[in-house]
């Protein structure tokens, strides 16, 4: 007590650190959240560069050598089809990138829609969608994804198409976690004054709740996001993707159905994998930091 | 727990099993496939007969299954089904139904399933208890670490990964199947040993893709529950460690991991079918891969079907658990 009660002032002007300063200063104490990113950078830096350098034709079959393990020529190796995978992981990084924010990104607009009117307007509206969400969430949702992908002709079973199958039955997941944190907002004070000054609802949803729950939007938007990926890659594992395409899941779909690493072939399957994982450990530690941003009782109290 | 909490949950569960079937039921409707048209095109390319013959038998097909009434009627009658469990007939190994072929299955699945989850759920939930409990020994708390970090790897990409370590370079455990190749099935113990020899390491990629999540959401129980005012009287009365530990801490903290135990089911089973595919176990995931794979659309709704009622029920039977574990509700 006494050393700090001695120690003179020592800040002589209060400089207040720019917004970067601060951002990378929280970074360091989320180290999670930093890592995360990190990863998911060096991600989109692969893709991109990727798109710009490879030659993406040779994602497709009978384009390259057949069967070679990696080299230098082929830093992936090819598969028993003629793909070039170093070119297979670029497209199917962007690919898996597009499912993931397009149904990511639909997921949490339903859901934030969803959860808003459901919380802010209450009555029927929010007894409805609780009761909707609340019966669809036991369902393996998954498994309904196989039903689709199943009845969907071969031929429209695309890229898109995945996305939107993916979205269909993971919005309930967002729409509850909006509909709880508006109903707690909604009590708040500052609303209440909003309220009693004349301001109309669109302005209190807009002007005065929504800036507060950015961060809760951001972390539901990273959860689904790893939702989609996920889903989009177990449908594309079990072949119900788009076959043509080299998604992630396809790739290790054809090794499986090939029998890859009995036959000596440990690249094809295992380059894919070790995609997933980067991408997959990326999300959820995003996802963790932004909760302990989001949510400040999370925060380890160690 | 009162009857009206009984009633509540058992509506809630047939609601539940009615929207799912009413998923399947329309959604294969909506779309342009035929799956009779599809099969019997495929014999009629195989097996030789005429394209006017196909026409008649698809007819008498479509009558004998119903499917020339009204879509109500059809509707109703397939709910009457689901009642009984009868998911009509597989369409490609034809005079099987899908109970049949599920039955014949299920042992197998069961068999990974409640193994490698029992085992997930323990061991998770004793680290991650471990790992924010303070007084615990530092080298104890750490053991939980690597297990975090497996979070991000989902069941089918460590599946692949063991298979590759384990089975292919250090050549410890066989690479797939359910037993070695030119073995019988019978009754011996060469053969008992041979069959858990193939189950393992479909059984650790399932305890290693799911542990970490357990870890972490004890972890986190733990760490509230650590501030409570119960486990400081706890040690203000002066009771040892283990005690505080176990009766105290462990035993609150277990509660809503319960409640995520139940709402976990879903992927936990799908996850496991989807190894069981990888590893060509003859479960329901093969079953899954094959119907799939030969469009075999009557055994894919079945199968996601009874999986769905499955889990629904399990869940209904985990709420009906609470009052077992917490005496708060039990005498409420």
């Amino acid at each position: 007590m006494s050393t700090i009660a001695m120690s003179p002032p020592v800040e002589k002007s209060i400089e207040r650190p720019g917004k970067l300063i601060l951002v990378l200063r929280y970074l360091r104490r989320n180290k999670g959240l930093a890592v995360g990113l990190i990863i998911l950078f060096g991600l989109v830096a692969f893709t991109v560069i990727g798109l710009m350098t490879v030659n993406t034709k040779n994602a497709y079959p009978l384009s390259v050598a057949l069967k070679k393990p990696p080299s230098w020529k082929y830093p992936f190796g090819t598969d028993f089809f003629g793909r070039d995978l170093l070119a297979a992981m670029v497209v199917g990084m962007w690919q898996t990138a597009f499912i993931g924010v397009v149904a990511g990104g639909l997921g949490t607009f339903i859901g934030v829609v969803l959860g808003f009117t459901s919380a802010y307007f209450g009555g029927w509206i929010d007894g409805t969608v609780r009761t909707v969400c609340q019966v669809l969430a036991p369902i393996p949702v998954l498994l309904i994804q196989v039903v689709i992908a199943g009845s969907l002709d071969k031929r429209d079973v695309t890229i898109i198409t995945m996305a939107l199958i993916v979205v269909l039955l993971a919005w309930m997941g967002p729409t509850l976690v909006i509909r709880a944190q508006v109903l707690t907002m909604k009590e708040r004070q500052f609303v209440a004054v909003a309220k009693l000054s004349g301001v109309s609802d669109l302005g209190i949803i807009f002007k005065e709740i929504l800036p507060c729950l950015l961060p809760f939007i951001a972390a539901a938007f990273v959860a689904q996001v790893f939702v989609a990926v996920f889903a989009a890659f177990y449908l594309a594992v079990l072949g119900l993707g788009p076959l043509r395409e080299p998604l992630l899941g396809n790739i290790i779909w054809a090794a499986q159905s090939q029998g890859a690493i009995f036959n000596g072939w440990w690249w094809w399957p295992i380059i894919p994998s070790i995609a997933m994982i980067l991408i997959l450990g990326s999300l959820a530690l995003i996802n963790m930091g932004l909760d302990e941003l989001a949510n400040p009782r999370v925060r380890r109290t160690e | 727990m009162t009857l009206k909490f009984v009633f509540r949950r058992l509506v809630f569960l047939v609601l539940v099993i009615w929207a799912a079937s009413t998923i399947v039921f329309f959604i294969p409707r909506l779309s342009s496939r035929n799956a009779l048209r599809e099969r019997f095109g495929e014999l009629a390319r195989t097996g030789g007969f005429s394209p006017g013959d196909m026409e008649k038998i698809i007819a008498s097909m479509q009558q004998q299954f119903g499917l020339d009434q009204p879509l109500l009627t059809q509707y109703w009658q397939y709910l009457h089904n689901i009642v009984r469990l009868d998911f009509g007939y597989s369409l490609y190994r034809y005079p099987s139904t899908v109970s049949d072929l599920i039955a014949q299955s299920l042992p197998w699945t069961i068999g990974l399933l409640l193994v490698s989850t029992i085992l997930s759920f323990v061991i998770g939930n004793l680290l991650g208890g471990i790992a924010a409990w303070p007084r615990a020994p530092k080298w104890m708390r750490s053991i939980a670490t690597p297990f975090i970090l497996l979070t991000g790897v989902p069941p089918v990409i460590m599946a692949i990964l063991l298979i590759f370590f384990v089975g292919f370079k250090l050549k410890w455990l066989p690479l797939g199947g359910a037993y070695s190749v030119g073995q019988v099935p019978n009754l011996s113990w060469t053969f008992a040993l041979d069959m858990l020899r193939h189950q393992i390491l479909p059984a650790l990629a399932l305890i290693f893709g799911s542990v970490g999540g357990w870890v972490l959401s004890m972890r986190g129980m733990g760490i509230t529950i650590q501030g409570e005012d119960y486990v400081n009287f706890a040690e203000h009365k002066g009771l040892t460690g283990g005690r505080i530990f176990r009766d105290y801490y462990m035993r609150n903290a277990l509660l809503p991991q319960v409640t995520g135990f139940a709402l976990a089911l879903g992927t936990v089973v799908t996850s496991a079918i989807i190894v069981e595919g990888l590893f060509g176990l003859p479960g329901i995931g093969t079953m899954l891969n094959l119907a799939i794979r030969s469009n075999d659309f009557p055994t894919i709704y079945g199968i996601v079907l009874f999986i769905t009622i499955t889990v629904a029920v399990l869940m209904t039977i985990v709420e009906f658990l609470y009052p077992l574990l917490d005496p708060r509700i039990r005498n409420s």
